[in-house]
């Protein structure tokens, strides 16, 4: 028999609330990824996506790369994106578009939140 | 004040270059002439002879804004500096018209060329220099300030000169311009971008509302006045040479930039400048 203690109770309940969240599709922790994503897709010293992408309400968009629209479509699997933005080389070794994640120009973080961000467009 | 004629003509020409001449090897113009077919039909409409304005060439509107500004340039100070500096004796009484010859005009066209003694191919900043130190005067700085502003004098002296660059047929030769042209196509820096990546394959596309100027006619209006170096400047000093240009390009993809006057620079000079090859010399340009 276990004993319920006010800690017992406190961690079941965090176990609770976390699993909710987890469950939830859009919980916070997503939300805050998909927002830092796009502010480091959209800062032109880190992303810089919009130089070449047309994304979302980006404002004057480069059109170098295709428009990022119709995402979860065109990359059924989400890792499949995250590789073309870690190192676009593999898909097309002539690509234009700079292995953020090869050549470090992004950080894991930094490309998993942009992963996510772009996968709702 | 030179007013360049805004052309109307529908159909795009492409622009003949150099005749083969006996010692010449004909490589850099078989190149210059693929390029420009290949921008004829990228780009249909646009007269290649244009491309010496760059991107402005592509866009009425911007072409409209730059006829503009180079109506009274600002450059023009600097430049009048630099003619002053180039009929200026030197202290041995000597002046740059013992190393150039008399006429400024035919200066210009003269560079980049093959020294086949030197074995190296020299620049119009290179020889400037020479004078100077050959003739106990101090070197100037290779990217911007005087050189720039000398330059830019001797490029004003050359406009609508059809440029002309030949690879002599000379196994040293060739290969410093295959040189070049392998800077030019190879891939380099943290972006992992080659210089025909941006102004060939996506010469004429935008990055954001910037358009990339195509290569044919990049190199016909060195040394240029960018606003962006005069932004930067106490005096709104925006002239600056090839070799600045090249060093923050390397730059701008997150490589190591060379020297101004290094063998690399140099050889991709060598090679650039052959890309215009037909077309008019308009230096110096003002450019965004």
């Amino acid at each position: 028999m276990i004993k319920t203690t006010p800690r017992f109770a406190r961690v079941i309940s965090a176990l609770v609330i976390s699993t909710g969240m987890l469950s939830a599709g859009t919980a916070f922790a997503n939300d805050d990824l998909i927002a830092k994503g796009k502010e480091v897709a959209w800062d032109r010293k880190k992303g810089n996506c919009l130089g070449c992408h047309m994304m979302g309400d980006g404002a004057q968009p480069g059109n170098i790369g295709p428009a990022l629209v119709a995402m979860k479509y065109r990359y059924p699997d989400k890792a499949k994106l995250r590789e073309q933005i870690y190192d676009s080389t593999k898909a097309n070794p002539n690509s234009i578009m700079p292995p953020f994640g090869k050549h470090g120009a992004l950080s894991d973080a930094e490309i998993d939140a942009i992963t996510e961000y772009v996968y709702t467009l | 004040m030179h007013k360049i004629v805004k052309s109307l003509l529908a159909a795009s020409v492409a622009v003949s270059t150099s005749v083969a001449v006996a010692g010449n090897s004909d490589i850099n113009n078989k190149d210059a002439m693929a390029m420009q077919e290949y921008f004829k039909n990228k780009l249909p409409g646009v007269e290649m002879s244009s491309l010496i304005h760059g991107a402005y060439a592509l866009d009425e509107s911007r072409f409209d804004q730059f006829m503009n500004i180079e109506e009274f340039p600002p450059y023009e100070d600097f430049v009048a500096k630099g003619e002053e500096f180039y009929n200026t004796p030197f202290k041995n009484g000597k002046s740059f018209a013992d190393c150039f010859g008399d006429d400024p005009s035919a200066v210009k066209a003269k560079y980049p060329h093959w020294d086949s003694k030197k074995e190296s191919v020299v620049t119009l900043e290179e020889d400037i220099n020479k004078c100077l130190t050959d003739n106990g005067e101090k070197a100037l700085g290779w990217k911007k300030g005087m050189m720039a502003y000398v330059s830019g004098y001797l490029a004003t002296e050359a406009r609508g000169q059809t440029i002309n660059v030949v690879v002599p047929d000379d196994p040293k030769a060739i290969a410093a311009y295959e040189d070049g042209k392998k800077h030019f196509y190879q891939k380099r820096g943290q972006l992992n971008l080659s210089c025909a990546d941006c102004h060939v394959y996506y010469g004429s596309s935008y990055v954001r509302s910037e358009v990339l100027s195509p290569a044919t006619g990049q190199a016909s209006h060195f040394p240029v006045y960018r606003q962006k170096w005069a932004n930067g400047s106490p005096n709104e000093d925006g002239l600056g040479t090839l070799h600045r240009r090249y060093g923050g390009c390397n730059k701008q993809v997150r490589a190591k930039p060379f020297k101004a006057q290094s063998e690399e620079y140099k050889n991709l000079e060598f090679f650039h400048t052959s890309m215009s090859n037909g077309l008019e010399y308009n230096g110096p340009a003002y450019r965004k």
